[in-house]
Order: structure tokens, then sequence, then C-alpha cells
């Protein structure tokens, strides 16, 4: 793949050199893109059983959860995110937690990381066979203050003794920052804000900072702005996108953060997940709608996504919903 | 909602994007089209009046297609009469032959459009011909578009992918994009028939067709079907085009995948092309309220995620 790209950057590749392609979704023979420089691989960051099956209405039965996580380890996807540490009471659809954790098929080649919102989360984490967490900031005050009732300075303080843990511990920590390209409350969000959280996250120990555009009002205008201010302060090997596609704008927007030199990429199977702020909208970016982009782009993601449209028909088929997958819809009716 | 759309500067990615770009909208023909219920007279006249109030500088109209195939267009003539058109809007329509030229230009048309497949299979399959022989048959319309001073916008379809024969070759379609430049249409309207295209093979087409055609004479006409065309639409901003298709509330469906969507909402793509600073001249409410109304009208929710979006909030 490597020497494909040479060959295209030196205009020396032709068409017949080219790697065969079995399908429509890899017609990009030798990665041509636009004069821009493309990741030669993406690692895809599955969140539909945690993020995606959070924000859906139906509650899940823990075999379900546990069924799909499976089903996903078979798919080829790298880090699948699996469940949620946070109070019950908070969040229902994760009260099966710990059953979910020693209930699934770890895969050696397969991260599964968790949410924990604070130390004690981390502990049951930890003590239910997590060997990845992660954090949260958002980069609104507003939506900080709404959402857990404190200022993102004060939320990133309270993670301290989680960082703390997980470095005695030995556990990787990924952070999240929310509404990076606007706030359900607060509007514009300035990309510098996005920096400060992310630069926080990172040098408090956080492996990789994933930024969310939590209510899906980004366009590749506003992603290339804050990305620029996000990259003086982090590396861009350490970051990722997390797109939500309430406005359409997602694959769009992730093509940009490819071209800026992102590749990891956080989506969601199916397009699990709604927006809680917009009713009806949808949430998450598809995952299946990801990969076959990215596999257009002759970008490698070690997905199947045969298999990966497998898992997303069996969650809808159990959620009794229509799946948010432009690229499943297609294919079934083909 | 506009407020996610202010923007300075126009920074895109170190790529050089158009200042401006002129959106065509195809949602009256396309759109309808493809949609199974047959839609009024006065509702297609009503839609078109309001698409003419938004600041799109064109709308294509209609078909002059025999009603026997297309049912849905057979009010063609009193659609185009009962418009009210605005002077700085542009109202072509599709002419499949010199019939349907002179019934269009009877009718009051100033535009017209004509089509060829870049895949041999689609064009047998649609209209029983090679795709060269189906150029043929348009020599006539050029013709007789050219002695009545009429510009004709040139169709391909299948450039990223054919339901039968499958991958189509970038250089097939630049063949037919050329040979429908040579023949006189002032714009070649690049179609994605059914929506398989990615910003890949999106690169390589418009590459290849960009060596035949002067890229200011392109546009892109993106289908949905898999989700991928506004990523698609990007590219080829970054490829120099400056002309994009859409449909609003992303009308019609995907002949070839039931259930599937097709065209690309125009709200979804003027939400993005605005994101990037780009003026396009329209008004994303009063496109809105057009979209809204069609759906209304045709009993069906919008295919696009900014009406979704925008109306829940």
């Amino acid at each position: 793949m490597a020497a494909i790209m040479r060959m295209v950057n030196r205009g020396t590749f032709s068409p017949a050199m080219g790697q065969q392609y079995l399908a429509f979704s890899s017609t990009a023979k030798g990665g041509v893109r636009a004069g821009q420089a493309l990741p030669e691989k993406v690692k895809i960051v599955e969140v539909g059983p945690r993020d995606g099956l959070q924000n859906e209405k139906t509650i899940v039965p823990t075999e379900t959860k546990i069924h799909l996580i499976d089903m996903l380890s078979e798919t080829g996807l790298p880090v699948i995110e699996a469940t949620s540490f946070v109070s019950p009471k908070w969040v229902p659809q994760m009260a099966d937690q710990v059953e979910v954790m020693k209930g699934i098929c770890k895969k050696p080649e397969v991260s599964y990381p968790v949410l924990t919102p604070n130390l004690k989360g981390f502990q049951a984490a930890v003590k239910a066979g997590a060997s990845e967490v992660a954090i949260f900031g958002a980069a609104s005050e507003l939506f900080s203050k709404k959402n857990i009732n404190c200022s993102v300075d004060e939320s990133l303080q309270r993670f301290d003794e989680v960082m703390k843990a997980a470095k005695e511990a030995g556990v990787p920590v990924r952070g999240y920052v929310s509404c990076v390209l606007g706030c359900p409350y607060e509007g514009k969000v300035a990309p510098e804000k996005v920096a400060h959280v992310a630069k926080r996250l990172y040098a408090m120990g956080c492996y990789e900072i994933s930024l969310g555009d939590t209510i899906g009002v980004g366009t590749p205008g506003s992603m290339t702005l804050m990305l620029e201010a996000v990259s003086r302060e982090v590396p861009v090997s350490a970051l990722a996108v997390h797109c939500h596609d309430t406005y359409g704008q997602a694959l769009a927007n992730i093509l940009t953060a490819l071209q800026m030199g992102i590749n990891v990429v956080d989506s969601s199977v199916a397009g699990l997940g709604g927006c809680p702020y917009a009713q009806g909208a949808s949430g998450n970016v598809a995952t299946e709608d990801v990969v076959y982009m990215l596999h257009g782009l002759g970008i490698q993601t070690g997905v199947d996504l045969s298999k990966l449209m497998n898992a997303g028909a069996f969650i809808c088929r159990s959620l009794n919903r229509k799946t948010n997958s432009k690229v499943a819809q297609a294919t079934c009716k083909l």
C-alpha cells in the first residue's frame, strides 16, 4: 500500500498496476485522494454498545448486548466500547455493566474500553475485568454545568483521582471532549477552548483524545478550524474524531479530519443512538457508512463490512428499529 | 441555527475551494419523477414557486418525456405555463428527443437538458440502444436548440458505478462527457446514479473527465444511497467543481434499491456549503419551508437531516 502511494504521489502509478477490488467500495486503486495525503490505515473505535445503546430508548437485555459485542468482535474492529460504569440511576441502560464485562468473549487483538465517570466507577470497572477506561470533559462551560453540575475545570479535577488510580494500575485512559463544534446551550464553541480541554486531558495522561461533535452541527469549515487549534496543543497522532450525523455532515467532517492527519474515527454500528438534544434526529454516524467510505478511499480498517452489517442487522432486529446506516439500507434492498 | 455556520476566512483544510457554488435544484423533476405518489399539478407549481423565492439560481421544472413512460411528468405543459418564472432563475427541462424539445419550447422552456449513460448495459436496458446511438439521437435536438438559441445541459449517468455492469471506467465517463460537450452542451452534470461512489472513485473519475472537459463546465449530481454524497461533493469542490445538483428534502428514491434513498438533500448541501463559507445565494429557512411543504403534500418524511434536526429542536 505504501509503495502504491509513493507511485501515485510521483505520478507513475497506472490503473493497470492497481490492486484488485471486489466491490464498489474498494475502487480507489492506490488511494488517489484529491491531492491530500490521507492515512493508509484508520483505527475505528466502535461505540455502538455504549454510546449507541445509551441513547436508545429501549432497554436492551444483557444477553443481547453481549451477543452484539461478540458479533462485533468478529468483524475485525480493533476497539469496541463495551459499557459504562456510571450509576444505573442516571443511565439505566448501563445497569448491567458488570454482567456485560464478564459475559463478553474478549478477543486478544481487540480492546474493550469502558466509561468511568469517577474513581468508584473506575474501581468497579477494573474489578469487572476492564483493562482500558475513558473519561470525558466538555468544551462548553454551560454544557458541563447542565450535564454534571460543575465547571469544566472542576470536572477535570474530579478525574485526577481516576488518572492516578489508572496510572498505578497500568490502565490506559482515553479522553473524550464533547461539544467541540457547537453546544446546545452556548451555541458557538471557541476552538481555543476545545484545545484547552484537549491539552488538559492529554497532560493528565490520556493516551488519545476523542473530539466529539455532540450535536452534529459541525461542517468541514468548523472542523478544520477546531482541528488546527487542537493540533497546536496535542499531537495529531493522539487525536480522534467522534462525529454525529444529526445534520448529515459526519462523513464530510470525517474526510476533512483525515485530510488533516487524523487516523482514529469513532462510529456506531447501524448508527445507533439518537441525539438527546434534537428529538427524533439521528446521532452517531454509522460504522458501516464510515467503513464504506474508508475502503473506497483505499484506506485499511481491518473491518469486514459484511460481518459488520450482520451485527447491525442483529441489533436493529433486537431493538425493533430500522438501521440508520445508508449502506445497510441500500445493500439489503438490492 | 445559523450561528453554527459563522465561519470566517474560508479556511478549508489547505484546499482552494470555490467562493461560490451554483446549486441546480432537481427536486421538481428528478425528485418527483422517482416518487411513487402522483403529485397534483397545482402542488408542483406551488413547490416550484416556493423554490423560486429561496435564491436558487436553477430549478429543473419538468420533463418532456412521453407520459406513457413517466406519468408523473404528464402535466409538463401545464407546469411550464403555470409557474411564476423569476428573471434571475433558470428553469431547464429534460428533453429526450426532438419532439420533446419542440413541445418544451412551445410551452415556454428556454433551457433544456439531454442525457447519456457511461455504461453500455445501462443505456441498453434504459432506452434500448448503445451509448453512441443515444448521443446520435440527440444530434437533432442539439441542432434545433442551436437554431433556437436554447442552451443545453448534458447529464451523464452511472459515472461511479452501474447497477448492471458494476464498475464503470473513468475513461468511459470522460468519453461521454467529451461527446456531450463537443455537441454543444454548456455544462455536463456527472451523475452517481446509484450512489455507490466514494471520495476515492470520485477523484479518479473527475481527474479523467477534467482532462477532456474544462472543470468550469462540470457539475456533480450525487446520490446519497450509501450516505456518501456530501463527502463526494466536498471532494468535487476540492477539485475545482462549483456546480452541484441536489433535490429539496432529498426527494426521489433509488429505483435500483427499493426503499433506499436517492438524491442528496439540498438543505444538507447548503448547510455544508455555508459552513465552509461558500456563497450559494440560497436562504436555508425558505428552502426548508419548501421542503416541508412538499413532504406534507407527499405525506412522507423528509430525507434531509438538516430538516429533521431543525424541526425537532
